[in-house]
């Protein structure tokens, strides 16, 4: 069990791979791919019994990860490949042509660790639910996670299947929102309020809890929390507060860089405020 | 001719007897239902396997977005709702998590086209089968009776990979034998004949028939032809009878646009240039009515089809 402190250095590492990737791609995501980073790196190297030497598309006894916001691919990407679910050389093709790697989320050639495509919002809770109906039925115990954007909440699949799961006590199930309050246009208050979601989430019959999506010592210990709640009637739901561009100053407290890839100039800026502790690809 | 009437059922019962059997012989079968199961036909299998059965409720988005999730564990889920709402109201859920996703995942569509009848146009699709055609790696189909409707059913749970299944609401002749076989991807010579080709699909096929009939008397030998899988399209069973009969017809209920004409006039417009008369709706949507008036409204009936056939015959150099 890695320590904390460990996790910190991956993280970090993430962050890099996240820069060098969307720079080398002159494309992509940073801005949220930044923010998830901690989560992504405790779960794929601390919370989920998952093996990627052994992909099993089917996930049978595995607990899986469903990124529904997929255009922070790069964190997800770089988390599979720094769990050796692909060559982490792999990572230098992000949304290039023949790449396994497309800009979001795909089963192209069966890349190891994506279950399904997302990108287009508001699907991936539906999927998770579904996922999560096949283990029950399989009377296989993991657990399914999935991360959606604040920004998605928008869409009207979200409730959908918000109101399915919490009227079906869909138990084995964590979602959680990357709560960073930004979206592309602009701040969510600007574009479109998402209101009290606690109370929202709360009222369709769902467990909420919050969390600082951007320390790992919370984000480690309520995730272990909120595990240990799986399997007890309730569908689960957290609330992540980050900070999009985390990590890298000039890219916080804006959505400018939701969806801009550095210049040179700028990669360098970034990449020069986080650790390389794993080895650059 | 072969293919006298049975008796008169809907396609939507087929569906229905179809998947009960799968229950019983596919543990892996699951069905979905956007609160439309008495409709569907599917109260046998949520009687008998309520496990496998999950009511959704009035969200369609949802359904199609867990039928995918049901996937990954290795399940085979049956989606049941209405065509319009299988298909427009959800295109982009199967698009990304079942089509572009490889996701095994049957698309089951009742009460398509103008037959759905007097809940009209906001109802009755015209367009879904042009809608799923245009799909990377979907699979469209389009039974024409209750047995073909019944052993398409069963046949698409072997299929590995996303399934299209439209059918209807109205009793309808019941032709083809109970054990027909059924094979997707691959045609059915109905009748033989020399002088034109008649392509039919879903209720048009026992219209197709009749129309051969009635050609018959005249002196016209048509070759009926039952696509009930449009994509991927039998392209031998389609160039093999043209080159026979030179004229075609093509017979849905459908838009004219982007149906099962369209795929035969691509495919003969590349292999082998031919006249094609198109039995269809053209461009308008439904309205209220009795299915048989509206077919008859619209020209989807066995005179319309022989008057088609008559004019495609002229029409050959």
């Amino acid at each position: 069990m890695p320590e904390i402190s460990e996790l910190q250095a991956i993280a970090s590492q993430v962050r890099r791979d996240i820069i060098r990737m969307v720079h080398g791609a002159q494309s992509g995501h940073p801005g949220g791919s930044l923010g998830c980073a901690d989560l992504m790196t405790a779960l794929y190297f601390e919370i989920m019994d998952h093996d990627a030497k052994t992909f099993d598309p089917d996930a049978i006894n595995r607990d899986l990860f469903i990124l529904s916001n997929g255009h922070i691919s790069p964190a997800l990407y770089s988390s599979l490949a720094r769990n050796e679910y692909f060559p982490v050389s792999e990572l230098a093709t992000f949304r290039k042509i023949h790449s396994r790697l497309q800009g979001h989320p795909a089963t192209k050639e069966k890349l190891p660790g994506i279950r399904i495509a997302t990108g287009s919002l508001g699907q991936g809770l539906s999927v998770s639910i579904g996922i999560a109906q096949a283990k029950k039925l399989n009377k296989d115990e993991k657990i399914v996670f999935c991360l959606m954007g604040d920004g998605e909440l928008e869409e009207g699949q979200v409730w959908e299947a918000a109101m399915y799961a919490g009227a079906n006590n869909v138990d084995n199930l964590v979602a959680l929102v990357d709560y960073n309050k930004k979206q592309i246009d602009g701040s969510i208050d600007d574009v479109l309020p998402l209101g009290d979601l606690r109370k929202k989430f709360e009222a369709f019959g769902w467990s909420v809890t919050e969390m600082n999506g951007n320390d790992m010592h919370e984000v480690v210990s309520h995730l272990k929390q909120v595990k240990s709640q799986t399997h007890k009637g309730q569908a689960q739901i957290i609330l992540m507060h980050t900070e999009m561009g985390m990590g890298v100053d000039f890219m916080m407290g804006t959505h400018h860089w939701h969806g801009v890839p550095p210049n040179d100039e700028q990669a360098e800026a970034a990449l020069a405020q986080l650790e390389e502790t794993l080895g650059d690809y | 001719m072969k293919f006298e009437i049975i008796d008169y059922k809907d396609t939507r019962s087929g569906f229905g007897e179809g998947l009960l059997e799968l229950g019983a012989e596919n543990p892996k079968v699951v069905a979905l239902i956007a609160d439309l199961t008495g409709s569907l036909k599917m109260d046998a299998f949520a009687k008998k396997y309520p496990d496998r059965f999950f009511q959704v409720g009035i969200a369609e988005a949802n359904m199609m977005g867990m039928a995918a999730g049901l996937t990954i564990g290795g399940y085979i889920p049956f989606t049941g709702t209405f065509a319009n709402f299988s298909t427009a109201r959800v295109y982009d859920q199967i698009r990304q998590s079942i089509a572009y996703s490889r996701k095994n995942v049957k698309i089951c569509a009742s009460h398509a086209g103008i037959t759905l009848g007097e809940d009209g146009a906001t109802h009755q699709t015209l367009e879904d089968i042009g809608l799923m055609k245009l799909l990377p790696r979907m699979t469209v189909i389009n039974p024409c009776d209750f047995n073909q409707t019944k052993q398409a059913t069963k046949a698409i749970a072997k299929h590995k990979g996303p399934v299209y299944l439209r059918f209807g609401r109205p009793k309808v002749p019941n032709f083809c034998p109970p054990d027909c076989e059924f094979t997707i991807g691959k045609a059915i010579q109905m009748t033989e004949g020399k002088d034109v080709t008649i392509f039919a699909t879903g209720h048009l096929v026992y219209p197709a028939l009749e129309a051969a009939r009635i050609l018959e008397k005249e002196g016209i030998q048509a070759e009926v032809i039952n696509i009930h899988t449009i994509k991927p399209l039998d392209a031998d069973a389609v160039i093999n009878s043209v080159k026979k009969t030179s004229c075609v017809v093509t017979a849905e209920e459908h838009s004219i646009y982007g149906g099962l004409g369209d795929s035969i006039a691509q495919l003969l417009s590349r292999e082998l240039p031919t006249p094609i008369e198109y039995i269809a709706v053209n461009d308008v949507f439904g309205q209220s009515g009795k299915p048989d008036k509206l077919m008859k409204h619209y020209g989807l009936d066995a005179p319309h089809i022989a008057e088609a056939a008559k004019k495609a015959i002229q029409r050959k150099a």
